[in-house]
């Protein structure tokens, strides 16, 4: 057994704390979110040239570093840390998996210019009824010649006014909530046909509703796998969450901490008030319980489908009830100043928030667990 | 013991519901509490509508315009107001300071002020909280020094609710430093138009402005707008918390949030099926539903002592915990239910916005909302100083 990284780990984590450091301060959040653009693409492009650090999770053969689920995990923990808004989840994690996973052509051309920094993806499978299960999609891509044609409406899709590339699930053939018939598809966010509605979203991203009208697509934009890809590399992108809830509830819990030994009431520092202390005792023990099941899932991300997804669900269930737990209780410890737009503790708040619920609730994802592992009654 | 409403009380109930079905204005149909925010022109057209009827303030002594209404007609008309959706009105006049000046203003005070409450032509904030002083209030630092017939008042106050709004403020000075800290502070009613005195936003996480800072600058304040005796503004205080509390509990409010919650649930699909039907959801609303009707009928009890001429005591505090956090549950659960769409973040139609909103209509403010109500459970006394009070107080440690 070994919970340790590696020097070429530590390492990417030092680097990328250093450079986020000296360009993501809560300051520079704020001013970034509100830009028109709501980031600034030089981050992107420091991350991906100066620092060459994109192509952390990619083989060697791919013009990556070799790494791997485990150098997700630590870019998303450090990204939570400063609750960046980078399409890292989108684009590397999940867009840069896909391809990785489905291989081909398509792969060797677009994984090069993801370790680029040229191509951010948005992922577009939510749609405005299926909430969590991936199957339940009406978007269809109907097989035109060599080429597909797209039509549909996929909701909530982060990243999609940055990006150059979406990642599209659609129904190929079978019906409504049939596992069968579910294909992915990585497309020119630039084709005719695709029109957008952006938007803020509450946690500093942006994002938008896809429309997709006739779209003609080519052939090779599809990435064999269907829905057994489609669900891998959302566990994939679960566990890279429950990685940035490990940094974002860290960065609560130490928040409160400072501010409860600062603020003083009834000539004393909040801090020494018994049910606050205990309050801290617990967020520190769900804090350390996010990074024990992120790491369990991340190490098990390899097993098979079934397992892999039990493992998964159980660590994302648990993120989401302790992410609101830390979350809120941050906010509660700090008084009235917690729930203002001033201290960066609210920002977190927020997007511990939207966590929970990302790629499915605490419910959603122990009923997921109880289907694969109790429902025979043995 | 009984739980039936009498013929008379059913009758009531009637004409409440037909008052408000003829009376409500129109432009306020739909306009939720948190989920939008409201304007002053808002808050006071329904205010006016209740002023001309002389249900405003049902509470208040019939002396001074109250209704006279029993314990259960109150609890019937918080009950129908609620159930039509009505906005809630601003409580600063109408539960905070006008009962505080009718129990200790002078006549003079009464007669300039009550009648504008009631009226609803003057808007009050409160000015109690300072940086340095939330939940010990009584280390307050705000400085108010004697000038032949005025104060004049120095110092600091926030997370004063609508300020930006008010007419008129009622503060919490100090006006002897050398005393124990209770016992060195007056209750001043301030003229928020006097000069000195600039308002300051406060943006909090939904994006909403309805706090902000209030800075105070060598303002003159006439010593006539002084409530009860210098150095006892303590007692005026504390009087009005427990007013504060009581109402807090807002049963009725959330018993419509939890209506709502289901009808959501009934058109959300949670895949193939209404999330009504989701065994975990349904679960947690009817948790929800346990929990408010335990706080019901605790408030109940609470109102019929109340009758019987027991004053609010700190079993208050059991309804201001029990009751926000309800409040908070319901913001949950609201958010839980919107799915992807609790993400978009839509600041709801301002001027020239035309735009319709993304998702469905119920999931636009759920995440803000959310946000927002995380305050019941700090303002008010948080809920850690209720506890200790209830410690205190109810359980003697
Ligand atoms: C099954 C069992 C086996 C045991 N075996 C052994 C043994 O082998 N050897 C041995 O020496 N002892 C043993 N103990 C004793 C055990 O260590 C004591 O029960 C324990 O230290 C608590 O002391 P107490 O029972 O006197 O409770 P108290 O200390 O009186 O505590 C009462 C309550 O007050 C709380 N409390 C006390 N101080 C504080 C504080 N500062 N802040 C907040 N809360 C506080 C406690 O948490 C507890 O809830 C055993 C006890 C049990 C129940
Ligand atoms: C939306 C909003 C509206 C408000 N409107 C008004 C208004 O109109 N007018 C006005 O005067 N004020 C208003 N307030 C202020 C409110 O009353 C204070 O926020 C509240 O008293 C808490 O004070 P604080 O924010 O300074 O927190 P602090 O007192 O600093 O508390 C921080 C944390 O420490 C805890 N704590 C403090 N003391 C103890 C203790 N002894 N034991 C255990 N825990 C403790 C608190 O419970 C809290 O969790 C408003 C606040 C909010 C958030």
């Amino acid at each position: 057994m070994d919970f340790n990284y590696t020097d070429t780990q530590d390492m990417l984590r030092d680097t990328l704390a250093r450079f986020l450091a000296d360009t993501y301060d809560f300051e520079s959040r704020k001013k970034m979110i509100a830009s028109d653009a709501g980031r600034d693409p030089g981050i992107w492009r420091a991350l991906a040239t100066d620092l060459g650090i994109l192509s952390a999770p990619f083989s060697e053969e791919q013009g990556g570093l070799g790494g791997g689920a485990i150098e997700n995990l630590i870019m998303m923990e450090e990204l939570g840390k400063v609750i960046a808004v980078e399409p890292y989840l989108q684009t590397v994690v999940i867009g840069g998996g896909a391809l990785k996973a489905a291989g081909g052509a398509l792969a060797d051309a677009v994984i090069p210019e993801i370790i680029g920094g040229n191509v951010i993806i948005g992922f577009a499978y939510a749609e405005p009824k299926g909430r969590y299960n991936l199957a339940n999609i009406s978007t269809t891509a109907k097989k035109d010649g060599a080429g597909y044609v797209l039509n549909g409406h996929k909701a909530v899709v982060y990243a999609a006014p940055w990006a150059t590339h979406l990642l599209v699930t659609a129904r190929t053939g079978g019906s409504q909530r049939e596992r069968a018939g579910v294909d992915l598809f990585l497309i020119d966010a630039k084709s005719a046909g695709i029109t957008r509605r952006d938007y803020p979203t509450v946690d500093g991203f942006q994002a938008s509703e896809v429309y997709f009208e006739n779209v003609a697509i080519p052939g090779d934009a599809l990435l064999t796998g269907g829905i057994d890809l489609i669900e891998q590399i959302v566990d994939e992108a679960t566990v890279a969450v429950c990685g940035e809830a490990c940094g974002v509830t860290r960065k609560l819990h130490e928040g409160t901490l400072d501010y409860s030994k600062q603020r003083q009431q009834f000539g004393q520092p909040i801090g020494r008030f018994q049910v606050l202390q205990h309050r801290m005792a617990d967020m520190f023990l769900e804090v350390e319980q996010i990074m024990s099941m992120t790491l369990m899932a991340t190490l098990k991300l390899d097993l098979p489908a079934a397992e892999r997804k039990a493992m998964v669900s159980l660590a994302k269930a648990k993120v989401s009830r302790s992410a609101k737990f830390v979350g809120q209780n941050a906010v509660q410890t700090h008084g009235g100043i917690g729930i203002t737009q001033e201290l960066a503790i609210g920002h977190y708040f927020k997007r511990a928030t939207m966590i929970e619920g990302q790629f499915g609730s605490a419910d959603w994802h122990l009923d997921r667990y109880e289907q694969l592992t109790l429902s025979d009654g043995t | 013991m009984n739980l039936e409403f009498s013929p008379e009380e059913i009758a009531f109930r009637d004409e409440v519901r037909t008052f408000i079905a003829e009376n409500y204005p129109v432009e306020l149909r739909g306009k939720q509490d948190e989920g939008d925010e409201l304007s002053k022109e808002d808050f006071l057209s329904w205010h006016k509508v209740l002023a001309k009827k002389g249900w405003v303030a049902p509470a208040w002594p019939v002396e001074y315009g109250g209704t006279g209404w029993t314990p259960t007609q109150r609890y019937i008309w918080s009950e129908e107001t609620a159930r039509a959706d009505c906005i809630r009105l601003m409580p600063f006049g109408l539960t905070m300071v006008g009962p505080v000046i009718y129990t200790f203003g002078t006549p003079e005070q009464k007669a300039k002020f009550l009648p504008r409450i009631l009226s609803g032509e003057d808007w009050w904030c409160q000015g109690y909280s300072e940086p340095g002083s939330g939940s010990d209030l009584a280390s307050l630092r705000t400085k108010a020094v004697q000038d032949g017939d005025h104060y004049v008042v120095n110092g600091q106050k926030t997370w004063t609710t609508m300020a930006q709004y008010a007419d008129w403020g009622f503060f919490l000075v100090r006006t002897n430093a050398d005393a124990k800290q209770q016992e060195g502070i007056s209750f001043l009613l301030v003229d928020m138009k006097t000069p000195g005195i600039e308002v300051r936003p406060i943006i909090t996480l939904g994006g909403e402005h309805e706090v902000n800072e209030v800075w105070l600058e060598d303002v003159r304040v006439p010593v006539e707008n002084r409530v009860y005796e210098e150095n006892k503004g303590w007692t005026c205080a504390k009087f009005l918390l427990a007013h504060e509390r009581s109402g807090i509990a807002g049963v009725a409010a959330s018993k419509r949030g939890v209506e709502k919650i289901k009808e959501i649930a009934k058109t959300e699909m949670d895949d193939d099926r209404p999330l009504l039907t989701n065994p975990f959801f349904r679960r947690k609303v009817a948790e929800l539903e346990m929990d408010l009707t335990a706080l019901e009928y605790t408030e109940l009890r609470t109102l019929a002592g109340e009758a019987q001429g027991k004053g609010p005591g700190p079993e208050s505090s059991l309804l201001k915990i029990k009751g926000s956090e309800i409040q908070q549950r319901i913001t949950e659960l609201t958010l839980e239910a919107a799915g992807h769409y609790g993400a978009p973040y839509f600041r709801g139609f301002g001027e020239g916005d035309n735009e319709h909103p993304i998702g469905p209509e119920y999931a636009n403010r759920s995440a803000p909302v959310y946000f927002n109500v995380r305050k019941t459970t700090i303002y008010g006394g948080s809920n850690e100083i209720q506890r200790n009070i209830i410690a205190k107080m109810v359980l003697g440690l």
